[in-house]
């Protein structure tokens, strides 16, 4: 609500900008204005009503049993057909595993770079940097991953043991995308840790790097973790670079040499192909979304608990 | 513990020995250490930068610009993917304009403080992170088959609006709230109703941030690729777009198209539609950076 801005609040102020409007065009004004923000409403819920009534059909057809048994395979096309969903969902797991492995160490790293070592002036080179990965297309980072990564890197390396689509390539395009976000809200978790906590521990004659990592590191552990679960989020959700470099072979493996197929990769695939309208294919697609939506839900739900705890307990 | 070397006159330095001096070592070195894996990311970005210009830069040329697509490589070209990503964003921007907006201005200026307003606000943000996908799937359902609206510009773009919706309207709210209340208390004491204070003061105040948010949001419009394929955007289009009903096809979309072509000459035509998109989502980004900078209140 208006004049939550100034601290405190004019209570004889407050009562001004809520006096009832007299002037019809005001309502007009107003009762427009809402109607936009009811937008956002309706697409929250049109999203619901599509995942879950497309879904409904393919349940019915399918079965929950059949979609959450581990022990079924994922293979829609092909006799015999299986619906049993964890291959996909362990193929998103291997790329969102892998790259983390690479993202996190290098967006921590970079976190504490720029909050605890950096002079002001290279910060403002290196920031805006880092920042710049994060709006490149992912598609482009799709091309990179199949074209310079697999082809001009893995592939001369590892030779034929590692196939053409692979999770390997993926993840580490992948972690590129995703390390200005763990290194922006890091260091964003850094920055919001006092200085009185660093100022005390210089003064026992801690040095640079046991402060970073004794005091400010633990001090903005919510911050970090929120961004990795926000990282995570971000990768779950990814299509295009899985789509193109990870494969469409759906396995229950960590394997990050041969071919994976995630959700996301199979929901393209599907829009990609020609599914009838009522066919068990076509409505495969919103489960397969409607997974992947309570999935990065989930992570992002808890992402945003942790952030909004640690603005609190410092503002 | 430390010992006194004075080298020059009158000037004692603290020369520190044993666990310390090695502690300081050990955080001097951390330094460049850190240093090193900062830059890995700007190196990252530099190797996505030359490998993709040198592959595709001998490409560029007046016939890769107006050939349309092609099963041969070498006269494959980008004309209706480009001519389809203004009509998207073209459409798209005059939809978020005045929606994000409005609701911006209505959270902020004009909505009661109560629980249906706060789920309101909690539902844009949960929004704001829903993968695009799966928005290409709403747009499937309810632009191409429910409203049967077909493979075309105006479901694409609808289905654009709602996916950049969210971070448009979080960044007005931003940009409103960065007006000082001051200048509401202004106008008030003057006489001047709720509207009329938001519409000339607030808004022209918020303006900069708005359009900085917005700008940012086109950016992400224009790149993006799964939503469109999943209404149906991956179509081989060889002909000028004239009608907001047409089937489409856009830059990103062809960049995918020609990337996953096992054809090495079309990868080449992919690097070559890359340096295209970049261009336009870079240009995005630094005007956004610079209007930033320039209306940044201290």
């Amino acid at each position: 609500m208006a004049l939550e801005h100034t601290d405190g609040g004019d209570p004889g102020l407050r009562q001004m900008y809520n006096r009832p409007m007299k002037r019809l065009s005001e309502r007009v004004i107003v009762f427009t204005l809402a109607l936009a923000a009811a937008v956002s409403a309706i697409t929250t819920v049109s999203i619901i009503v599509v995942l879950v009534g497309e879904s409904i059909p393919f349940f019915r057809e399918v079965g929950l049993g059949e979609f959450l048994n581990p022990s079924r395979e994922w293979q829609p096309l092909f006799r015999p057909v299986q619906f049993g969903v964890w291959e996909l969902v362990a193929g998103t797991m291997t790329i969102v595993f892998w790259s983390l492995v690479i993202a996190i160490p290098i967006g921590l790293g970079s976190a504490i770079y720029l909050s605890e070592y950096a002079h002001p002036r290279t910060r403002a080179i290196l920031k805006p940097l880092l920042e710049a990965l994060a709006s490149v297309p992912t598609v482009v980072y799709a091309y990179f991953a199949l074209t310079f990564i697999t082809l001009d890197i893995l592939r001369p390396i590892l030779g034929d043991s590692i196939s053409v689509f692979n999770a390997m390539g993926a993840s580490i395009v992948m972690a590129i995308m995703l390390i200005p976000t763990i290194a922006s809200i890091s260091e964003d978790a850094m920055s919001a840790v006092p200085r009185e906590l660093r100022e005390g521990a210089y003064g026992l004659g801690s040095t640079r790097l046991e402060v970073a990592s004794r005091v400010v590191f633990p001090a903005a552990l919510s911050g970090i973790i929120a961004s990795i679960l926000l990282a995570i989020a971000r990768a779950v959700g990814e299509t295009m670079i899985v789509a193109v470099a990870a494969g469409s072979t759906p396995v229950l493996s960590m394997n990050p040499l041969q071919s994976v197929q995630t959700m996301t990769g199979y929901m393209l695939q599907v829009g990609l192909g020609d599914a009838g309208r009522g066919s068990v294919q076509y409505t495969s697609l919103f489960a397969v979304g409607l997974t992947l939506f309570l999935l990065t839900m989930v992570f992002n739900i808890a992402a945003n608990a942790l952030v909004r705890r640690f603005r609190e307990v410092y503002v | 513990m430390a010992s006194l070397n004075a080298p020059v006159a009158g000037i004692a330095e603290l020369q520190a020995t044993g666990q310390v001096a090695r502690r300081q070592r050990i955080s001097r070195l951390s330094r460049w250490f850190l240093l090193g894996v900062s830059l890995i990311g700007v190196l990252a970005l530099i190797v996505l930068a030359y490998d993709t210009i040198s592959n595709g830069y001998s490409r560029l040329s007046l016939d890769f610009f107006t050939n349309y697509p092609s099963r041969f490589a070498d006269r494959a070209g980008l004309r209706s993917s480009i001519l389809g990503s203004i009509w998207v964003l073209g459409i798209t921007i005059t939809l978020v304009v005045p929606i994000a907006i409005g609701t911006a201005i209505w959270i902020e200026e004009f909505a009661p403080r109560n629980a249906l307003v706060s789920l309101i606000k909690l539902n844009i943000s949960n929004l704001a992170s829903v993968p695009s996908i799966i928005y290409g799937i709403l747009g499937l359902a309810l632009f191409v088959r429910f409203m049967s609206l077909g493979p075309s510009i105006l479901a694409g773009a609808l289905t654009l609006f709602l996916m950049i919706l969210p971070m448009t309207v979080i960044a007005s709210q931003e940009a409103i709230r960065q007006v000082p209340d001051s200048i509401r208390q202004g106008s008030l004491a003057l006489g001047a109703s709720r509207w009329q204070t938001v519409r000339s003061h607030v808004l022209p105040g918020a303006l900069p941030g708005m359009i900085t948010g917005l700008i940012l949001a086109m950016a992400r419009a224009a790149g993006e690729t799964a939503a469109l394929i999943m209404i149906g955007a991956f179509a081989f289009i060889a002909f000028d777009n004239t009608s907001m009903f047409d089937d489409f096809t856009t830059m990103p979309i062809q960049v995918y198209n020609w990337t996953t072509r096992p054809q090495e000459a079309f990868r080449q035509n992919a690097a070559a539609a890359i340096i295209v998109l970049m261009t336009v989502v870079l240009t995005f980004n630094i005007a956004a950076a610079v209007l930033r900078e320039r209306f940044r209140t201290n």
